[in-house]
């Protein structure tokens, strides 16, 4: 049951990112090309789920918990670093060559195309490579326990 | 360079469903819904319930683009106007970059503002910020 409803909340985010427009690289791109063939529509897409979620969450928010778990998990780190301003900019950087984000290919991936799954394997490798980095970091900070 | 028609309706619509379903994972399973956080968290689970609601999440999420096809006839478009070469190395840093920055659009953008969080109005703000003058460079100086 529980199963089923997080596979239709996913649903419902892969048919939003699907008629968006966010998983089309040639408009996620032209929405960042203002000096060139400028598309507005992903300002539709971001001004649409912005507002939705910040009345959803104020709403959610007034219960206690959550209907499957007995409390929010939710980020706890405040620090503006350089870690995250850093870590902004290279995901940025990314974006525009490519033109997918993570929530645009993940969903995008049902269409079997096999651009999709490269940038989806790429991203991946992204991912652990930066997570092997983050372990030689903090072991070279704390050796030994 | 492909150009694109402009489609408020279409973008709005996906939006706020972008926007129902953030909502409803906070409702029922308390998360964000962060496209990084809940990728990542799928190669180190907390425990195999911890891996099961995330493994859910997505399949759901891949189900979007089959059930536009049999809804509408036809399959989301998807337009690459960038190299394979760029795909890689564009996919590789995004991995690196969301890492570190503990979150992308989704996370940050939408879910993280949305609860009116600092780091995330600063990370979206350096994001947006830094992909345009990626998309500038690369067709305006580079290719231009």
């Amino acid at each position: 049951m529980k199963l089923l409803v997080l596979y239709l909340i996913g649903l419902v985010f892969g048919v939003g990112i699907s008629i968006s427009g966010m998983a089309n690289p040639a408009k996620v791109l032209n929405f960042f090309d203002i000096a060139g063939v400028w598309d507005p529509s992903l300002a539709f897409v971001m001004g649409g789920a912005l507002v939705t979620t910040f009345v959803g969450y104020k709403l959610v928010f007034g219960r206690s918990a959550p209907v499957f778990e007995n409390r929010f998990a939710l980020p706890t780190n405040r620090s503006i670093d350089a870690k995250l301003v850093g870590g902004a900019a290279f995901f940025g950087a990314g974006w525009g060559i490519a033109g997918f984000c993570p929530g645009g290919a993940l969903p995008a991936l049902g269409t079997g195309r096999w651009d999709v799954i490269l940038f989806t394997i790429a991203m991946i490798g992204g991912i652990f490579l930066a997570r092997f980095s983050q372990s030689l970091a903090a072991r070279s900070v704390a050796p030994a326990s | 360079m492909i150009e694109t028609a402009f489609t408020p309706w279409a973008s709005l619509s996906g939006g706020v469903l972008i926007g129902i379903a953030s909502t409803l994972l906070m409702l029922f399973a308390g998360r964000i819904m962060g496209a990084t956080g809940v990728l990542a968290g799928l190669f180190q689970p907390a425990s195999g319930s911890d891996f099961a609601w995330r493994a859910a999440l997505l399949a759901g999420m891949v189900s979007g683009p089959a059930l536009v096809w049999l809804v509408s006839g036809e399959m989301p478009a998807i337009e690459v106007p960038v190299s394979t070469p760029a795909l890689v190395i564009g996919g590789l840093i995004v991995g690196v970059g969301v890492t570190f920055g503990s979150g992308c659009t989704s996370g940050h953008g939408v879910c993280g503002m949305a609860r009116l969080s600092p780091r995330s109005f600063v990370a979206t703000a350096v994001f947006m910020a830094s992909t345009l003058a990626t998309v500038f460079i690369i067709r305006h100086v580079i290719g231009g």
